[in-house]
């Protein structure tokens, strides 16, 4: 599924923790056009429970969010 | 994954202090209020954090609050006569009982150092303060 998705964006919050990986995401989704797919990049544990708090809040989708060797990369379409 | 979880009765507890004096009444309250039917989230941050590592555990009771000191001893007595439980296994009743969440804040795990796997058993999920306010939400929120 990733592997078709255009990325407008990649957003790298590697080492960041809360509240980074979020506030950092808050202002990166204004730099893509509605439609257009984010990529965040983050080690923060919190970060995927975060982040899909804060797109339920604001009516982001995300798309996809996968983990590997303690990297979370969630991809998110900006819908409004 | 953190649910959706709007519009129940809830309790939300930011649990900063670690002193034997606030996290008791966090046990209490967390049991009471999942007894009563209430959705319960715990958020361990700063030196409440410290206690829900298996070694924070193992050392209890903590430190009782400077302003009690004279009383702590007595106290303690007291609850091993009443034999009532440990603040933490009140939390593990809760759980038990009701639907209650325990969560870790991932900045301060890394202030201390602490690892996922130093984390007590009954801890669900380390999250932010995006998590914690969106669980919050429409409930009651003490920050002890």
């Amino acid at each position: 599924m990733s592997s078709q998705v255009k990325i407008a964006k990649t957003l790298d919050v590697r080492g960041m923790y809360c509240p980074g990986p979020v506030m950092e995401t808050a202002k990166a989704i204004k730099q893509v056009q509605v439609g257009e797919v984010l990529e965040v990049l983050a080690t923060d544990p919190a970060a995927k429970p975060d982040i899909e708090a804060w797109a339920r809040r604001t009516g982001q989708q995300i798309l996809e969010i996968t983990q590997e060797g303690g990297v979370t990369r969630i991809l998110i379409k900006r819908v409004k | 994954m953190a649910e959706k979880s709007e519009g129940k009765k809830k309790l939300s507890m930011i649990v900063f202090s670690g002193t034997i004096d606030k996290l008791m009444p966090v046990g209490i309250l967390a049991s009471g209020a999942a007894a009563a039917g209430y959705e319960v989230n715990l958020f361990f941050t700063f030196w409440g954090l410290r206690n829900i590592t298996k070694q924070g555990i193992r050392n209890q009771p903590a430190p009782i609050d400077k302003n009690y000191e004279s009383m702590g001893p007595a106290m303690m007595a007291k609850m091993q006569e009443m034999k009532y439980p440990m603040w933490y296994q009140l939390i593990q009743q809760a759980k038990e009982v009701g639907e209650v969440k325990v969560y870790a804040c991932s900045t301060t795990m890394e202030f201390f150092g602490i690892k996922r796997e130093d984390l007590a058993e009954f801890v669900d999920d380390v999250v932010g303060v995006a998590t914690f306010l969106d669980r919050a939400e429409g409930g009651i929120v003490l920050f002890v």
